[in-house]
């Protein structure tokens, strides 16, 4: 599925900037809170060749929101994230069933370029990796393998915009290309998010995103992260109940890799559903 | 153990800090086994000290050659000016030593001065000549290498109070010389023509830049193979080949491969290269070809190993951002092993500018006295150099060998050093 021939794969790049234009459109007259569905899935579940990881996960995960994903360690929940820009491809064992819709387009048709997927759908991972280069090229490199900027003046608004939305402008800016890793581990993840946000990305997903941070730090991302809601639908993984309740508007509890329950943070927080989701929040388990 | 704890009627317990016998055996053996292996420490550096020493002695008077300055008049019409290559140089070498010596006149006597002077004189002075026809007709000096047994007489390595049937020059031999150092036409320089000479059935005139060409050409050879195709594989093997008995079957032949005794390969080289395909003998090309062969396992195997070092971080983040596969190696992976594959590419070249059995079965071993013009004409390398030297009866051959091998040991040495300079330059940490 990744052998298409490149009249296929422009067609799809035309549709996308179709796409963007039709979700701009909606995003201008739908509402703030998000009622509409960004992504939808049915039926997920992932094998790690016998072993089952992930049983019949259906959940939808609505549009310029928060969506956090909670639970003990090995539940599936990041097995879960992993699967919305298909990141479980690089693993040779690792098999999808069931559909995940983005924008009511299913991402594991075969017609659907991973590539032009992960385009969509940014990640930040647990630990800041960003590339061994000057922070100029960590922002850089995405739009430059999608063609979406060459170097020059076009390039250098990208990354000064995209660097200013991660908030890290004003503390790089006088050392664009110094290298990345010679930032702080906060800042280090803070360069991580521009650069996810730099391709433009409809949807970024996070996974534990400050379990590598100090306490400054994490409060910081975690502004960002309240802001960049506005713009983005995000998916969040984390394994702190506080964070989870800081930042998130909705929540879904994992175990045992399976879905037990969905539900506006606050709710789940105060009130939740299943004794399990309880037992966990309540520090009983996990 | 049992004296900690007091009973009573037994003697008073020790208190915690008083040593016992297990104790001190304890420390005892710690000792011992610093003690070993400072000693096998000592042993292998003695021996190695041995080596190089033994090597340095030998080659030492190699460092500086016999020369010996003639004063020679070349007639008008000894040698022709529109042909200078022609003349009979010999002879006009012959006529000035015949000045120096105005009273050997015996054949035999003649032929025992003769050996004093190198073969070489006579070319010396013809490549003089022909740079410069203008020297017809004149006197000038000529300075050329004294022969084997001059040299060897003026480095002391023939002892001459030795009895004559047991040492090589005859006592004219010795008078004739003496009398040339006395009129100051000997001279002992820096002897670069074991350097830029090309080799020579005459230990004076023998050089290894015949050899230096050839190992170079064999080496370029060696590396245009073996490293494009060794990263190609080991990128396929580690970054793209599905994990199955096929590939696993691979990657066991590939360690196996390195493995290999070398004259397996020169063998294979044989059969292959200039049975089948009727690529030529001796040639740089040839050997370059088969110590390709036997790089490439190294290569392939360091490749690999620097491909996993690139944690798997840095393919997430690349994947992450909408990289491909090609382009995550090609941007990421691969500049980021570049370090640890450089380093295992020059191990691997250094491994096989030292291998000499593969060259001896494809010819590299022949006596060819002018450095190749290309990689396809016959040549030597330097181990080979080294081994047919150290096959050659003459004296001169023998500190010619070690001189050699301390040419090819610098190259190694040199070659290991940027390896490990480029290792702790380029290392990064993640």
């Amino acid at each position: 599925m990744t052998t298409l021939d490149t009249t296929e794969a422009s067609g799809m790049i035309m549709n996308k900037t179709a796409e963007d234009a039709g979700t701009l459109a909606k995003a201008a007259t739908s509402a703030r809170a998000g009622n509409e569905t960004k992504i939808a899935a049915t039926n997920v579940s992932v094998f790690y060749g016998e072993k089952q990881a992930l049983f019949d996960v259906s959940i939808d995960i609505p549009a310029r929101q928060v969506m956090a994903f909670i639970g003990p360690s090995g539940c599936g929940k990041s097995t879960f994230l992993r699967c919305i820009n298909r990141m479980n491809d690089t693993i040779d064992i690792c098999s999808v069933t069931g559909t995940i819709e983005i924008d009511g387009a299913n991402i594991y048709d075969p017609k659907i370029d991973p590539v032009l997927l992960r385009a969509r759908v940014g990640m930040v991972f647990q630990k800041p990796n960003p590339f061994p280069k000057s922070i100029y090229d960590n922002i850089a490199y995405g739009p430059r393998i999608h063609g979406v900027a060459k170097n020059g003046s076009a390039m250098d608004q990208i990354v000064e915009t995209s660097l200013s939305r991660a908030g890290l402008w004003n503390e790089v800016k006088d050392r664009l290309h110094e290298p990345g890793t010679g930032l702080s581990g906060g800042q280090q993840q803070r360069l991580c998010i521009a650069r996810a946000i730099a391709v433009n990305p409809d949807v970024i997903l996070m996974d534990e995103p400050c379990s590598a941070l100090d306490p400054i730090a994490t409060a910081k991302v975690e502004e960002l992260i309240d802001e960049l809601r506005e713009q983005y639908t995000i998916v969040i993984v984390t394994h702190s109940m506080q964070q989870a309740a800081r930042v998130s508007q909705k929540a879904a509890f994992f175990h045992l890799g399976k879905l037990i329950e969905v539900d506006e943070t606050e709710k789940m927080f105060t009130n939740p559903t299943d004794q399990r989701t309880q037992d966990y929040i309540t520090g009983r388990f996990g | 153990m049992s004296d900690t704890t007091a009973r009573p009627g037994e003697p008073k317990r020790r208190a915690w800090y008083e040593k016992d016998a297990k104790l001190s055996r304890r420390h005892a053996a710690d000792k011992r086994l610093r003690a070993y292996g400072i000693a096998a420490i000592v042993f292998a550096l003695g021996m190695l000290a041995t080596l190089v020493g033994t090597i340095l002695i030998t080659a030492a008077p190699a460092v500086t050659q016999t020369m010996v300055t003639l004063d020679v008049v070349v007639p008008e019409g000894a040698v022709d000016p529109s042909d200078p290559r022609g003349g009979s140089y010999q002879k006009i070498l012959n006529e000035s030593i015949a000045r120096i010596f105005p009273e050997v006149d015996t054949p035999r006597e003649k032929r025992e001065l003769r050996q004093l002077f190198s073969n070489g004189g006579q070319y010396a002075l013809r490549d003089k000549v022909v740079s410069d026809p203008s020297l017809i007709g004149q006197a000038f000096a000529i300075t050329f290498p004294l022969s084997d047994i001059g040299d060897q007489l003026h480095k002391g390595v023939i002892d001459r109070d030795l009895p004559r049937d047991q040492r090589r020059v005859s006592d004219e031999q010795i008078g004739w010389y003496d009398r040339l150092v006395e009129q100051g036409r000997i001279s002992a320089p820096l002897n670069w023509g074991m350097i830029f000479n090309a080799d020579s059935r005459f230990p004076e005139l023998a050089g290894l830049w015949g050899a230096l060409v050839g190992s170079f050409y064999a080496l370029l050879i060696c590396f245009l193979v073996s490293f494009p195709v060794g990263i190609s594989a080991a990128v396929y093997l580690e970054e793209f080949a599905p994990k199955n008995r096929l590939t696993d079957l691979i990657e066991v032949n590939i360690n196996n491969l390195a493995a290999v005794p070398s004259i397996v390969f020169g063998l294979l080289g044989l059969a292959v290269f200039l049975n089948f395909f009727g690529m030529p003998r001796s040639a740089p090309i040839v050997g370059g070809l088969v110590l390709s062969l036997m790089t490439l396992p190294t290569i392939i195997i360091a490749t690999r190993a620097a491909l996993k070092a690139v944690p798997p971080s840095i393919r997430e983040a690349a994947i992450g951002v909408g990289a491909s596969k090609m382009q995550t190696v090609g941007h990421h992976v691969l500049p980021l092993a570049m370090p640890g594959i450089l380093t295992g590419t020059i191990i691997g070249l250094a491994q096989a500018l030292g291998e000499t059995a593969p060259l001896l079965l494809i010819g590299m071993n022949a006596f060819i006295t002018a450095a190749p013009d290309s990689m396809f004409n016959p040549s030597t390398a330097l181990p080979t150099q080294i081994y047919i030297w150290a096959d050659s009866p003459e004296r001169g051959f023998t500190s010619r060998t070690s001189a050699a091998i301390i040419v090819l040991l610098g190259f190694l040495v040199c070659m290991n050093a940027i390896a490990i300079y480029m290792r702790k330059r380029f290392e990064r940490r993640w």
